[in-house]
């Protein structure tokens, strides 16, 4: 793992990202498009600044041709390569890196696209009108390929999507691509834009806060007694997986190691269904990558959850205890980013492994706010919650995602010791 | 509007598309948009919607199909501007 990139709610870039967490900066704010539509839930995550960014790092028809989601995930993904060591090449270069791809996914594809431009231009029969970038804004895969577009990457490029494993589930299969000596260098992550129509699904399920939007900061409460569902977020997060070869033959700085991963799911049965997961299924993936790293599930010293402070939460707190057998008082410390930039859908995973990254990496573990009220089923493992943030080595941090149709994806990160 | 302001205008619609800088640099009437400016096929319907953005006009898809050089463009505009 030789580069991150992020554009998040709460920060820009894995710098300002970094200090975001170890300081638990919110990036929640009243939402004035939810407000307006009459949304039960006005609060949300919506990364800051990225419109100007995109402007200055992207240009004439390249800029014209990107939707939300193109801008988030191009600059991430660039910010990613360029923090692996590598050059941003030039359009004119006609080099193709044939070792180079990326798995970049979306929960959601381009449905802000087409609430905004297809569906209001073809209902007024001004289909003409949409030009020649809707379909790539559209098509599910247009993220993965415009980044291939900016970095000349000749390997697999592809989207994956799994609903809120998204992100993580890229992880994966990138890390399977290059263990199976297909690719060198992957770029990996997930992406989501900001969009009201894209969330108005969630709020029409009820499962969205709707009690704290006049305290946007306190509303995403994973873990909480008084938490009330998820607090709708975007951005993207992108990680560069490079094989150990490739690290090292160029001296790069490597950042964590991908020491396990698993992919499954709980095949909608013992509980779980399309809006639920299996615990069974959520604990087999949790040891499945464990043992797929041959991690020890005594050196996961800390996890960063799914924790999306729905009902789930504690019901995921208890997988974790039985999949590592590690009850309260021998429970690892935990945390959930979702509690700064809420619930980013299908850039969630790839935020949030760049955060387990950062930690594992740096040696510290993020505030998870508002959840001073633990839930009383969490309330066993309460010592084990990250209330604040705390400096220490940590040796491995296992990062979980779970999605809508029961499915699951787990890594397990761990420190670099050369 | 004169015949190089309508240029002028029809150059700043180009630009974004156009991949060529060094042909840019040295636009004339008789540059060939494909051809000479770079600019991807697929994009000149994009071009055609910012000419109709500009001068608040309609261009049929069979007018574009003879549109090879920016004075075609030119010419092409000042057709459908009302006189």
């Amino acid at each position: 793992m030789t580069g991150l990139g992020v554009i998040a709610p709460n920060a820009n870039g894995v710098a300002d990202f970094e200090a975001a967490l170890r300081e638990g900066r919110s990036g929640l704010r009243r939402n004035e498009a939810m407000a307006e539509h009459g949304f039960a839930c006005q609060v949300a995550g919506v990364p800051q600044g990225a419109d100007e960014l995109a402007e200055k790092s992207f240009d004439g028809e390249l800029l014209l041709a990107m939707n939300q989601s193109h801008r988030f995930a191009s600059l991430a993904a660039v910010e990613a390569w360029q923090d692996a060591g590598f050059a941003r090449p030039a359009a004119s270069d006609e080099t193709v890196d044939w070792d180079a791809g990326a798995i970049l996914g979306t929960g959601i594809g381009g449905m802000d696209t087409i609430a905004a431009k297809v569906i209001p231009l073809v209902d007024a029969k001004k289909v003409r009108r949409l030009g020649s970038t809707s379909v790539e804004q559209v098509m599910a895969s247009g993220i993965s390929a415009r980044v291939s577009g900016i970095l000349a990457l000749g390997n697999q490029v592809t989207t994956n999507s799994s609903a809120c494993s998204t992100g993580t589930e890229a992880v994966v299969d990138g890390c399977l691509r290059i263990r199976q000596g297909l690719a060198e260098r992957m770029l990996c992550g997930g992406v989501e834009a900001a969009s009201h129509y894209i969330w108005a699904g969630f709020d029409a399920m009820r499962v969205l806060a709707k009690s704290w939007n006049e305290e946007p900061e306190r509303a995403s409460r994973p873990m909480s007694a008084s938490a009330g569902g998820f607090v709708p977020g975007a951005g993207a997060g992108v990680l560069l997986l490079e094989s150990l070869e490739s690290a090292q033959r160029r001296g790069a700085r490597i950042r964590a190691e991908v020491l396990g991963v698993a992919v499954n799911c709980g095949g909608h049965r013992g509980g779980g269904s399309m809006t639920a997961p299996n615990p069974e299924g959520v604990a087999r993936c949790i040891q499945g990558a464990l043992a797929d790293g041959g991690v020890d599930p005594e050196e996961i010293d800390a996890i960063n959850g799914h924790l999306t402070a729905t009902g789930a939460d504690p019901r995921e707190i208890g997988s974790w205890s039985r999949a590592l057998g590690r009850g309260p008082g021998r429970f690892p410390l935990v945390t959930s980013t979702k509690s700064l930039i809420g619930h980013a859908l299908g850039a969630a995973g790839g935020i949030e492994c760049a955060a387990s990254v950062l930690m594992v990496e740096r040696g510290f573990v993020h505030a998870s706010r508002n959840c001073e009220d633990v839930h009383p089923e969490i309330q066993p493992f309460a010592g084990a919650i990250a209330h604040e943030t705390r400096a220490l080595p940590l040796r491995a941090v296992a990062k979980a995602g779970f999605g809508f149709g029961d499915v699951n994806a787990v890594v397990v990160f761990g420190k670099w010791n050369p | 509007m004169s015949e190089e302001e309508l240029f002028e205008k029809v150059v700043e619609i180009l630009r974004p598309y156009a991949k060529n800088a060094a042909a840019l640099a040295v636009v004339a009437p008789e540059t060939n948009i494909l051809e000479d400016l770079k600019v991807n096929s697929a994009r000149l319907v994009d071009v055609v919607l910012a000419f109709e953005d500009e001068f608040d006009i309609e261009i049929a898809d069979e007018d574009v199909d003879a549109v090879e050089t920016v004075a075609d463009c030119v010419s092409l505009i000042q057709q459908k501007l009302p006189s």
